[in-house]
């Protein structure tokens, strides 16, 4: 690990990642060892770690994976089904299985399509109904908290991606800890300081069981077009991906992004629909999708 | 003498006796954006590749 210049084998590796994950919990007060946490699991090798990590540090951590029905003649949501399946029954882990084409009627790139959200990519949909089942179910579970296994080059390339357009809004809502409110569960992100190269290390070392394959429609996204731009600054200038968020926190926190004087200016709506807070009066994005869609087949 | 890096579905050659940074430039991959593991045991940037040696590099980038 270039950034921290430190080495280790791997029996302190799997003993270090878990060990630093506790220090950012507490550090950015994400939660307590009383308070019940939904872990959103993919499959993927990042959330299925955060859900190990925690258990393994003794937090009453449970499982919520979201069937998005992606095919993509490869099976790829079945498949990620499967693994995650398998890592929680393996440990005695309780899962909850939430079906998108069962609960509504269709499947993350039906409804995209049909919808017309994404210029011809079913990611805006994915994403928009993802964040509001995994709010929905965190809710009427009774969980206190939502723990999603956003990495540093998952943060990075946000942060990166925002500040290019100085997206003061998102910019503003950015970092470790997503604070509750009456529409809202609280997110947290506890693995936001590790690389995704030291996650995929953890996950290989602990012998975690992972879907290796890509979603299909990430090829080409920009998101993984900003993680490579940042990869070969990264190999230029090791730690510059950790300088870029962890200086990004520390001017937000201190006030001394232009950010913070327009706190005030951003009020949440709750949805006359499903409750879950929105920026705008009226129906939020997912119940206006819905709507939209409802009566194609 | 020759080693090999695996890559998804491709296979490249490299000269045994270079370190695994130096290969992973001589093809064009980032080192930030994969692990090496060498029969079963990931291996560090400069560890020195032996002729024969066959190393799987794990993609670590994903995301949509």
């Amino acid at each position: 690990m270039r950034q921290h210049k430190l080495a280790l084998c791997a029996e302190h590796y799997l003993e270090w990642i878990p060990e630093q994950t506790e220090r950012f919990i507490k550090k950015y007060a994400m939660f307590t060892r009383g308070e019940k946490i939904l872990v959103a699991v993919s499959g993927g090798k990042d959330s299925l770690s955060l859900w190990d990590i925690l258990v393994r540090l003794g937090y009453r951590a449970d499982g919520l994976y979201l069937a998005l029905g992606i095919d993509a003649g490869i099976g790829y949501s079945r498949e990620s089904q499967r693994l995650t399946e398998k890592f929680a029954a393996e440990r005695n882990l309780t899962l909850h299985v939430a079906d998108i084409e069962k609960t509504y009627g269709k499947s993350i790139p039906a409804f995209a399509e049909i919808s017309r959200r994404g210029q011809g990519r079913p990611c805006s949909v994915c994403g928009l109904v993802k964040r509001h089942e995994m709010n929905r179910i965190a809710r009427d579970f009774g969980y206190d908290v939502l723990a999603t296994g956003h990495n540093l080059d998952d943060e990075a390339a946000v942060l990166f991606a925002n500040t290019l357009v100085w997206s003061e809004e998102y910019l503003l809502r950015q970092g470790p800890v997503l604070p509750g409110s009456d529409g809202l569960a609280r997110k947290v992100k506890p693995l936001c300081r590790f690389y995704e190269r030291e996650m995929t290390a953890y996950a290989i070392a602990r012998g975690i069981e992972y879907i290796y394959e890509e979603c299909p429609f990430a090829d080409g996204s920009q998101s993984i077009f900003y993680k490579e731009t940042l990869n070969r600054l990264e190999t230029a200038r090791p730690g510059a991906k950790l300088t870029f968020y962890l200086n990004f926190l520390e001017a937000r926190r201190s006030g001394h992004l232009f950010i913070d004087r327009n706190t005030a200016q951003i009020q949440l709506h709750p949805c006359p629909n499903c409750g879950q807070a929105t920026s705008a009066p009226g129906l939020c994005s997912f119940c206006r999708m819905i709507e939209k869609t409802k009566n194609s087949p | 003498m020759i080693a090999k890096l695996i890559l998804r579905d491709k296979v490249y050659e490299v000269k045994a006796g270079m370190s695994l940074l130096s290969a992973l430039r001589k093809i064009d991959v980032l080192p930030e954006s994969v692990i090496a593991v060498r029969d079963g045991e990931m291996i560090t940037d400069d560890e020195i590749l032996r002729p024969g040696d066959e190393v799987k590099l794990v993609a670590v980038i994903s995301g949509g």
